[in-house]
């Protein structure tokens, strides 16, 4: 009853929004985060859509503006389905990493959640794209809406122009490979604008224009009749080995059109856009957790937010970060939002009230109560896996009381391995950590040799770590497609990593059909 | 303070055309499944939506994956119990525990989608050689037609009632007194009156003072509009649906030993046509099954599609059931009465005759149409051409043939065939087919 007093100071009060209310919610949300979490935010854009429309935007990978394509169809009715069954509630929100910074609300919404969702949203995930060194450098908010703009657009005109059947085989084969289309190591190049990309290609079309065959006849150089030097040379020439894939057959392939060039640089740009998401899983949704938890509490405890409406955010709340043990039936891996949480209240906890065992282990955090500039910089400057490497806590693994279970396929058993004791914790910490990176787990697979001036045999190599080799349906299935883009044959050796012995080696000359 | 934008009423169906890229690309295996459930499903659902199995040729999406079932790895999980370092647990069946994912792939395999009514017909018709007119026409949900219902205050620009309209604006400039054409030209008269006389200060002052004047009365006018959007009125218009009589449509068929699977299945395709047809045509639609041996009886449609009975063929027992049913159940001036007959050709010696007698005399100027269609193997297909010689039931219907223009026969060996019988009954217009 303390509170009634102070009853006009509420940001809303019951369950129905407008838009006057969710801006002054707005206002008093982002003030609180600039002056008591240092966060540094884009300029925030909301967009209001019903259910039907997220369901839309689901299934064209959550982006505003896309191309069309059978598959987004595909995922469609599929995440259609799940949501009339009742099998999957819909995200009260998306968020785009663009500037200014696209934050989709839904209408169902009550006025509470879209509080909560421009807490965790508007603040904690912009603030994440704005500031995390992965998003800084590799992708380019400012452009990728343009860019997408311009993607959808010439789609359609390669559609009209070479047949819906032509442009469908090319994507299908580009998305096949779409894994294998990100630069991993070194920065991809930024999106130019479209009139560079025009110039590009009108010059492409004036050098097709122009080609005389007579170039052709000409005696070969010196350098090139060296036949000692040209197999690394050849290398060197094509920048191999090429871990991307797209990139490789985009820039190299002999059969491809200057259109179907494009459309492969189309889905790789795109598949390049989302590799920091994948790679910040856990930080990007436990900073939003993080973020729209403490401001709502923060906003109770100024007497800002009702009793009822604050109920229903931590309702919402506590289902988001549900975590099932491994033994419970509705278990499906390692909730991203849960440990995110988790780790960044720990290390709220270790900088305030620390225990002997964090200050051994955590010395230059624990105890210091600068808990934000740590968070900041972490979110700043990590990655799920070197965050988890960084900052996953004895007392946490405690807590989640973790274990890593050994699975070798050829045993019948699996094996404990570590549990959360002395021992345990710094095995469970790199096994946790080794989980997240995207670059250990997916298969790695490169370019090693192709044969431009004879059969032009494009050789792919697949580094097996640990004896995990590749699914043998899927693989052919994208042999095939991989073989469609380069226009010859096409072989994959599987080697394996430690002993550099070839385990198998498969070509599209193998594969029927 | 963020920019609000509403999307809401933004187009909502932009994943249209992927589904509908999806369906093309799956369009072989989604007809196979729709058949099937046309099939074995009741004659009037045909004409619905459908869910069908996600298909899987076609529509796979490969990329490079790791096999489940190869080399070492780890899997963390959270909520120890009872576990210490070194515990040997036995794999759980099937392979996959843990940290990957592969629940999704399961989950995927028994997934259903659902076609709309639209989707359906249009995969249904794509080997019965419809024209495009007729699929068009089983299409269009209803026939409306629309009539005049009072006025609206919105509409389209072509269906402005000018009198409402003029009638509303009068009333609103006399309410907020607009100057009227014939005040001003007073004035102006008045005006080139006193300048045109010799000049004084008394003049002068009036000519001011009726200049101000009509400057006030100018700007009132243009306040004021003539027309303003809220005096438009346009004709308002009431779709209304035509109305539609009571349809009936017998089915009947011999069920005897030599109608095997095939055979039924192009009859009951031969039926969902009709019944596709009718439904459009009529608001109510009932369904009467009779199939015959020698002794003919109403049944289910269950029954009627999947019951085998033995016994002999006799023809004239079916459409005397059917007599008896019209007489007692659908007095011919309540309903349109619509038949379709399917049989193998085969009737008992003699019977025929009484066939020919019995259609000649009652039946056949009760029924609106009557279809009959044989069904015979696509070997014989090429030996029976259109040529007169057939079985008994063939001669014996040829002469009804001749003599009533409502009848239509056909040999049917292929899905094809079926539907070049309702072709004189897709062609007729909708108001000659009914009776006075």
């Amino acid at each position: 009853m303390a509170r009634q007093a102070s009853k006009s100071s509420l940001l809303f009060s019951g369950s129905d929004w407008d838009f006057k209310t969710l801006s002054r919610a707005y206002d008093a949300i982002e003030a609180l985060a600039v002056e008591e979490l240092h966060l540094d935010t884009y300029p925030v854009q909301m967009e209001i859509i019903s259910s039907q429309q997220m369901l839309d935007a689901y299934s064209s990978i959550g982006m505003p503006l896309m191309y069309r394509h059978w598959s987004f169809g595909k995922h469609f009715l599929h995440q259609d389905l799940l949501y009339r069954k009742g099998g999957r509630g819909l995200a009260y929100e998306l968020v785009i990493n663009s500037n200014p910074c696209i934050v989709y609300l839904m209408e169902e919404n009550t006025m509470a959640l879209q509080a909560l969702v421009t807490a965790h949203a508007a603040l904690g995930h912009n603030h994440f794209f704005k500031n995390n060194q992965l998003f800084k450098q590799w992708t380019d908010a400012g452009a990728i809406l343009g860019y997408l703009d311009f993607a959808k657009g010439y789609i359609v005109r390669c559609e009209e122009r070479h047949g819906l059947a032509a442009v469908e085989a090319v994507l299908d084969s580009a998305h096949a490979l779409m894994d294998q289309g990100v630069f991993r190591y070194h920065r991809p190049p930024r999106l130019s604008s479209e009139r560079q990309r025009e110039g590009i290609r009108e010059r492409l079309e004036y050098e097709e224009r122009s080609y005389n065959d007579l170039w052709r006849t000409l005696p070969p150089s010196q350098q090139a009749t060296n036949e000692k030097g040209q197999d690394p040379e050849r290398k060197k020439s094509l920048n191999l080995p090429e871990e991307n894939l797209l990139y490789f057959l985009e820039k190299n392939s002999p059969v491809l059109e200057p259109w179907q060039r494009e459309i492969i640089r189309i889905v790789r740009v795109i598949a390049q856009y989302f590799y920091p998401q994948r790679q910040t899983q856990v930080m990007n949704e436990g900073c939003a957790t993080f973020v729209h938890y403490t401001l709502m509490n923060m906003l109770f405890d100024r007497g800002q937010i009702s009793e009822g409406a604050m109920l229903e955010i931590l309702r919402n709340h506590s289902n988001v970060v549900f975590q099932p043990a491994f033994d419970d039936p509705r278990f499906s891996g390692i909730n991203p939002y849960a440990l995110g949480l988790d780790m960044m209240q720990d290390i709220q906890r270790i900088s305030t009230k620390p225990t002997a065992e964090d200050r051994d282990w955590f010395p230059d955090i624990a105890g210091q109560g600068n808990w934000r500039e740590v968070l900041l910089d972490a979110w700043a400057d990590h990655r799920d896996e070197s965050f988890i490497r960084q900052y996953l806590s004895p007392a946490m693994i405690r807590k989640w009381r973790f274990f890593v279970l050994g699975d070798a396929a050829d045993q019948p058993h699996c094996q404990v391995t570590s549990i959360h004791d002395e021992r345990g914790y710094r095995k469970i910490r790199d096994a946790l950590a080794n989980s997240y990176d995207l670059g250990a787990n997916r298969p790695d697979i490169q370019v090693v040799d192709v044969d431009l001036l004879g059969d032009r045999h494009l050789r792919l190599q697949h580094k097996v770590n640990d004896g995990i080799l590749l699914e043998d349906a899927s693989r052919d299935a994208t042999l095939r497609h991989i073989r469609r883009l380069w226009g010859y044959e096409v072989s994959l050796a599987a080697i394996d990593a430690e002993t550099g012995a070839t385990i198998h080696e498969r070509s599209t000359s193998q594969i029927a059909g | 303070m963020p920019i609000f934008i509403d999307r809401r009423l933004n187009p909502k169906d932009k994943s249209f055309g992927n589904r509908q890229r999806f369906l093309r690309r799956a369009r072989e295996e989604l007809k196979r499944s729709i058949r099937d459930q046309i099939r074995t499903g009741r004659i009037a659902d045909a004409d619905s939506e459908h869910a069908v199995r996600m298909p899987e040729r076609g529509t796979s999406e490969p990329s490079f994956n790791n096999a489940g079932d190869t080399g070492r790895r780890q899997h963390i999980l959270p909520g120890n119990r009872h576990f210490s370092a070194g515990d040997l647990i036995p794999k759980p069946g099937g392979g996959g525990g843990g940290a990957s994912s592969p629940g999704n792939k399961a989950s995927e395999d028994d997934f259903r989608f659902v076609l709309s009514r639209e989707e359906v017909l249009d995969l249904f018709f794509e080997d019965l050689e419809l024209p495009d007119m007729v699929k068009l026409n089983l299409k269009e949900i209803l026939a409306f037609k629309p009539r005049r219902a009072g006025f609206a205050a919105t509409g389209s620009p072509t269906n402005i009632n000018v009198g409402r309209t003029m009638r509303n604006s009068h009333g609103r400039r006399i309410a907020l007194r607009r100057p009227k054409q014939v005040e001003l030209d007073v004035l102006l008269e008045e005006i080139a009156s006193l300048e045109s006389a010799p000049s004084s200060v008394d003049a002068r002052q009036r000519i001011a003072a009726l200049r101000e004047e009509l400057d006030r009365l100018e700007r009132r006018r243009r306040r004021i509009a003539y027309v303003d959007p809220v005096d438009i009125r346009f004709n308002r218009f009431d779709s209304r649906p035509v109305p539609n009589a009571n349809a009936v449509m017998f089915c009947l068929m011999d069920v005897s030993g030599s109608m095997g699977e095939r055979e039924k299945d192009l009859a009951k395709r031969f039926f969902v046509l009709l019944h596709l047809f009718l439904k459009r045509r009529y608001d109510r639609i009932e369904i009467v099954f009779i199939r015959h041996t020698h002794l003919a009886q109403e049944v289910d449609e269950e029954t009627f599609f999947y019951n085998t009975q033995s016994g002999g063929t006799v023809v004239s027992t079916a459409l005397e059931e059917m007599h008896r049913i019209i007489a007692s159940r659908y007095p011919a001036h309540d309903w349109n009465i619509y038949a379709a007959q399917a049989s193998d050709g085969d009737n008992f010696a003699g019977d025929s005759e009484r066939c020919i007698s019995l259609l000649n005399g009652e039946l056949m100027r009760l029924c609106q149409y009557f279809a009959y269609v044989e069904i015979i193997d696509e070997r014989e297909a090429h030996i029976f051409g259109s040529t007169e010689n057939g079985t008994s039931l063939w001669r014996a219907y040829n002469a009804i043939d001749q003599k009533w223009p409502n009848f239509q026969m056909s040999r049917i060996a292929t899905p094809a065939d079926i539907y070049p019988v309702f072709r004189q009954l897709f062609g007729r217009q909708p108001a000659s087919l009914k009776r006075a």
